[in-house]
């Protein structure tokens, strides 16, 4: 049935299957985001914003919506993201890109909901700064995502790239794995020619699990 | 030489261990199921590292389901004890894993605003926590056990009792969420969400069995839930093979 019955007789597999997953469910808030879910429970709660005042970076919100594969917006889904800082460096000892630093503000990850009511997700992060890739060539600047809901049987990745970063883009490793060139264009945010109010610069992201312009995600 | 690609890794992803996207008995599924195929990569600095996160983040009744959201009286329905050990594929304890688990009461009611089931709300009873797993890889939590309930699926499909599980390891990669269940279950069997499993063996590897060994006298039962996430292995020989062509298309 499965590549267990190579192992050994009577002893343990070498390689263990992974858990499976299994959907995160309508309800998913009351774990990752309580209060979205209505109620309060834990003095600190892990949300969408990734810095504090002290930060280094270009502050930058991320948003967007979620489309279904027959254009439904869905208001369900939580979505994290995890990336570098400033300098391109993850807050994480396996990155030992030398004479950058981590900054000690900024630990790159953060989860945010689908607006019950309009379906809009939004993070408050900087623009990350551009990463070694395994090659090493930089990979453009990135912001990595991870997306689950109800429906959805295991969490789908994909990656952020940034509009005004055609030149990065053209370059970076990983759009260029994607054999359909018109499909890259899925994973650019849009940078809004408009910055909000207090200076912050709006990318748009959105995010299409089937369909026409069908998000690329990847297998990691 | 190079100094900044991964000198760690984690294995690829056997999708065999994991439902398809697209499972028409979970009805749900149909419209959010990607059709086009993943794009596979090689990992980089961006898969292999994560966030890392501290005890201090987190309230010393954050894994205490019974008491974290007690207002005026315990919560209604029988006390259990989970635990169990997150390890990787290739058997080594994940250290410093959040677990974040959430669940409905014992009436089958979960306390968020989107559920309209006629199951009762319990006023001392959330419904989430979250832990560390020490440096066996080990978690415990005590709880009450979660009733079933009806959804909208076919009209008499009726969900197992279950927790939800949040898991973030050392990895991008080893995030993972699933479901855990409970030994005996009738409901087991009929549920087409554990249906999409993709074969008996990963549907055993949720089910949680009861463990006498870590009954609490007079108290509480136990259920005994191991987690296992993608495998860490150090890359090997790769740092000497210079220029692949990683990009060919065959």
């Amino acid at each position: 049935m499965s590549g267990l019955s190579s192992a050994p007789r009577g002893s343990e597999p070498v390689v263990r299957r992974e858990t499976a997953s299994q959907t995160a469910g309508p309800y998913v808030h009351i774990g990752l985001a309580p209060k979205a879910a209505g109620f309060d429970i834990f003095e600190n709660n892990f949300g969408s914003v990734l810095v504090d005042a002290e930060t280094k970076g270009e502050r930058i919100r991320i948003e967007g919506r979620v489309f279904d594969g027959i254009g439904t917006v869905l208001k369900d889904v939580l979505i994290e993201i995890w990336q570098a800082n400033a300098d391109g460096k993850y807050a994480h000892r396996a990155d030992r890109q030398p004479k950058k630093k981590i900054d000690p503000h900024f630990r790159g990850w953060g989860r945010a909901c689908t607006d019950f009511e309009t379906g809009v997700y939004a993070f408050e992060t900087i623009k990350p700064g551009a990463v070694e890739g395994r090659d090493g060539r930089a990979m453009a600047p990135h912001v990595n995502a991870w997306i689950v809901a109800r429906g959805i049987n295991l969490g789908l990745n994909t990656r952020i790239y940034f509009s005004d970063e055609a030149v990065a883009n053209a370059g970076d490793p990983v759009l260029n794995v994607i054999e359909w060139e018109t499909r890259r264009q899925t994973l650019v945010a849009e940078r809004q020619t408009k910055k909000r109010k207090d200076g912050v610069a709006v990318y748009r992201f959105d995010i299409r699990l089937q369909g026409e312009a069908e998000t690329v995600f990847f297998d990691v | 030489m190079r100094t900044a690609a991964p000198d760690a890794e984690f294995l690829m992803r056997d999708t065999t261990s994991h439902p398809p996207a697209y499972t028409p008995a979970y009805k749900t599924s149909v419209l959010r199921s990607p059709r086009l195929a993943l794009i596979s990569l090689q990992q980089s600095l961006s898969e292999v590292t994560a966030p890392v996160f501290s005890a201090d983040e987190l309230g010393p009744l954050d894994h205490d389901l019974i008491m974290n959201y007690a207002k005026d009286g315990l919560p209604i329905g029988e006390r259990i004890v989970v635990h169990g050990f997150v390890h990787d594929q290739l058997g080594r304890a994940v250290k410093n894993a959040l677990v974040e688990v959430w669940q409905c009461n014992a009436s089958g009611r979960y306390r968020h605003k989107k559920d309209q089931y006629i199951g009762a709300l319990d006023p001392n009873f959330g419904g989430c926590g979250r832990m560390l797993t020490d440096a066996n890889g080990y978690y415990a939590f005590r709880t009450i056990r979660p009733g079933p309930y009806p959804w909208r699926n076919r009209v008499n499909d009726w969900r197992p009792a279950h927790i939800h599980y949040g898991v973030s390891g050392d990895g991008w990669v080893q995030r993972l969420v699933t479901q855990m269940y409970f030994e005996g279950d009738p409901l087991i069997r009929t549920c087409p969400i554990l249906g999409v499993a993709p074969s008996e063996e990963q549907i055993r590897g949720l089910i949680a069995l009861q463990d006498i060994g870590a009954f609490v006298q007079l108290d509480s039962r136990a259920y005994r839930f191991d987690i296992v996430l993608r495998g860490h292995r150090a890359t090997l020989f790769e740092n000497h093979v210079q220029k692949a062509p990683a990009g060919a298309l065959q």
